[in-house]
């Protein structure tokens, strides 16, 4: 992205004040040599979604923001319930993909004397990849209660702990889901895919925590120097995915009789209030439920493998994230609380210290913000801050984003080679496809640590940890 | 001309373009370059037909629905899909997919395509006569 056609305000903070159709200014938050990396397309969508009716103080673009469809991938956008608009092209297909970090208590000493037996159980027991079935079926009855009640659902029926709910966002259930509002085809692509992992950049990894920048905050979460974690990350499967693709386009096709006018057709969008945005809320919502209880079952899964093999392990949660969703929130905006709607496309709440909606024991320290990374790279655990809230209604960024396409990537590595090279490197890598593993190579992404960094010099966020990956389960 | 198909570049998902002498040959290469995403063509048995319908005259919605319907078939079939014959008219689309069970071993499935977005989604004759279908499939 040029730098000349944007307007310095500090070392990450960078805007595109309000011209043409924009009703209010584009912010983008990134070292100069990021946004210097971003490719141009981040500044047309970034505009587009600033001219979008009832957008509330500035259309936001985080670190790692790309190129996405209608809105970036790293793009935050607030709405008025009344005026504003809500987007299926906003939250994206893979509605509250997220991630999930576990506690293990365990030493790499003790993954060590096991890993590869680790890597082969976990890999022959979550369902990971394309063609791949889980073992949960549901009958039609416990689709929709599945959509209405998420990971709290999921923990009901068996998987995992009620104390697990309190480290998951809206306490692992999205109020406001509407089960009727999934189409028939959703939850048909839905059928034999709860409890399972997916494919792309889709994985599950055992990490060591290498690094502590915060110690204080460490302590809050739970994090040690040298401690086995495991990360979750994945998102609300086909079903989610097909509600996205119905909806988007259908407000594709509603929009002009909105009175709408769309820059592009694919910000497809309809008013919060119409009847529309209300069945994708409902429908949005469930999918949310769905990606709660889907992370909660695979988070049970992988709990048997540890059991079996760490027989006095205990694996809690440290928390889990989502990061393609629009919220219903309270922010303050010049002096007045205001009820907003939310987006965020490729983007981590990250609510400060001190936010009502914390759980007690980690109010103090703020909301951790997992950011993952690829499978040869860390991973990021950051908490929010004091000026989260103001810097972009409490948002941050949520992974690398991919600086290579995927054909490139297999055109430059070979995914025999490189999962060899990195078991030399001591990461042990599962997959069913050598192609996939090429396509998803650690170098095909952005460096991950740069994109950590900035999100805290931004102060959106702050770095507490940073993990290394051990074994990495790769859909 | 002889029908093919390409990917083109996005910085996160994957393009998918087909080019025929006829519109249907431009949309069954579209279907091709979806396939490819997954998997080489080519390794595909082409062995169970699957017929699929979409209404509409708007050629780029159609293409939407085409490869979205596609989508939802590999979804909840389990299928990949290696030859398909399409006949688009102004009620619609009228075609048969064929294909297989996902073999992981032989195919080596790279990533799933969640959907067909409306980005670079475009329908267009070119100035030599040849119908290019294209979009960007989000994986």
């Amino acid at each position: 992205m040029d730098i000349q056609r944007l307007e310095r305000i500090d070392d990450t903070e960078w805007h595109i004040p309000p011209q043409g159709k924009m009703r209010v200014p584009a912010v983008l938050y990134a070292t100069q040599a990021l946004i210097e990396a971003m490719d141009d397309k981040v500044r047309e969508q970034i505009v587009n979604v600033a001219t979008l009716p009832g957008i509330v103080r500035a259309a936001y673009a985080m670190p790692d923001a790309h190129w996405g469809y209608g809105f970036p991938i790293g793009g935050v956008a607030a709405f008025d319930p009344d005026t504003g608009v809500i987007s299926a092209g906003g939250v994206g297909f893979d509605i509250s993909c997220g991630v999930r970090t576990l506690h293990t208590g365990l030493d790499p000493e003790q993954i060590l004397a096991v890993q590869e037996r680790l890597a082969d159980r976990l890999f022959q027991h979550i369902p990971a990849g394309v063609g791949s079935t889980g073992r949960v079926h549901l009958t039609p009855k416990q689709m929709d209660e599945m959509l209405a009640g998420g990971a709290r659902w999921a923990v009901e029926q068996g998987w995992g702990e009620a104390a697990d709910l309190a480290r998951i966002e809206e306490h692992g259930c999205m109020a406001g889901a509407d089960p009727a509002q999934v189409s028939a085809r959703a939850r048909a692509r839905q059928k034999d895919e709860m409890g399972t992992l997916g494919s792309g950049n889709h994985y599950l990894e055992v990490q060591q925590v290498g690094e502590v920048f915060d110690a204080e905050t460490a302590r809050a979460f739970g994090i040690r120097e040298g401690d086995v974690k495991v990360s979750i990350h994945c998102g609300s499967r086909g079903l989610g995915h097909q509600i996205g693709t119905e909806f988007l386009r259908e407000m594709a096709l509603a929009a002009p009789g909105f009175g709408i006018q769309l820059p592009d057709r694919e910000l497809a969008c309809a008013p919060i209030t119409s009847p529309l945005g209300q069945r994708y809320l409902g429908a949005m919502r469930a999918a949310v439920n769905c990606a709660l209880a889907n992370r909660q079952i695979l988070t049970h899964l992988t709990r048997e493998v540890f059991a079996e093999l760490f027989p006095d392990s205990r694996l809690t949660l440290l928390y889990d994230v989502s990061h393609n969703t629009c919220k219903e929130e309270q922010h303050e905006v010049d002096g007045q609380t205001r009820r907003l709607y939310i987006h965020r496309k490729g983007a981590t709440r990250a609510f400060g210290p001190g936010h009502p909606s914390l759980p007690a024991d980690l109010r103090a320290a703020g909301q951790p913000v997992i950011i993952g990374g690829t499978m040869g790279t860390s991973s990021y655990i950051l908490a929010g801050t004091e000026t989260s809230l103001q810097r972009a209604f409490g948002s941050a960024c949520h992974g690398a984003g991919r600086r290579m396409s995927r054909r490139q990537a297999t055109r430059t590595w070979h995914g025999r080679e490189l999962q060899a090279e990195l078991a030399g490197r001591g990461i042990f890598i599962r997959s069913p496809s050598y192609r996939g593993i090429a396509e998803e190579a650690p170098d095909a992404y952005k460096d991950v640590g740069e994109v950590a960094e900035s999100a805290e010099r931004a102060g959106l966020a702050r770095r507490v940890a940073r993990l290394t990956p051990l074994v990495c389960i790769k859909g | 001309m002889t029908p093919h198909w390409e990917h083109f570049e996005h910085e996160a998902d994957i393009g998918v373009r087909g080019y025929g002498a006829t519109l249907d040959e431009a949309f069954a290469q579209a279907a091709l370059a979806l396939s490819a995403i997954v998997t080489d063509p080519e390794r595909i048995h082409p062995s169970q037909p699957v017929t699929i319908h979409c209404a509409g005259s708007d050629p780029e919605f159609l293409l939407l629905d085409w490869l979205n319907a596609l989508i939802f078939e590999m979804s909840t079939r389990h299928l990949l899909f290696g030859r398909f014959e399409v006949h688009i008219d102004e009620n619609g689309l009228q075609a048969t997919a064929w294909g297989e069970p996902v073999d992981r071993a032989r195919h080596q499935p790279a990533v799933e395509p969640k959907g067909a977005t409306l980005t670079e989604l475009k329908v267009y004759r070119e100035a030599n006569g040849q119908w290019v279908a294209q979009a960007v499939i989000d994986v």
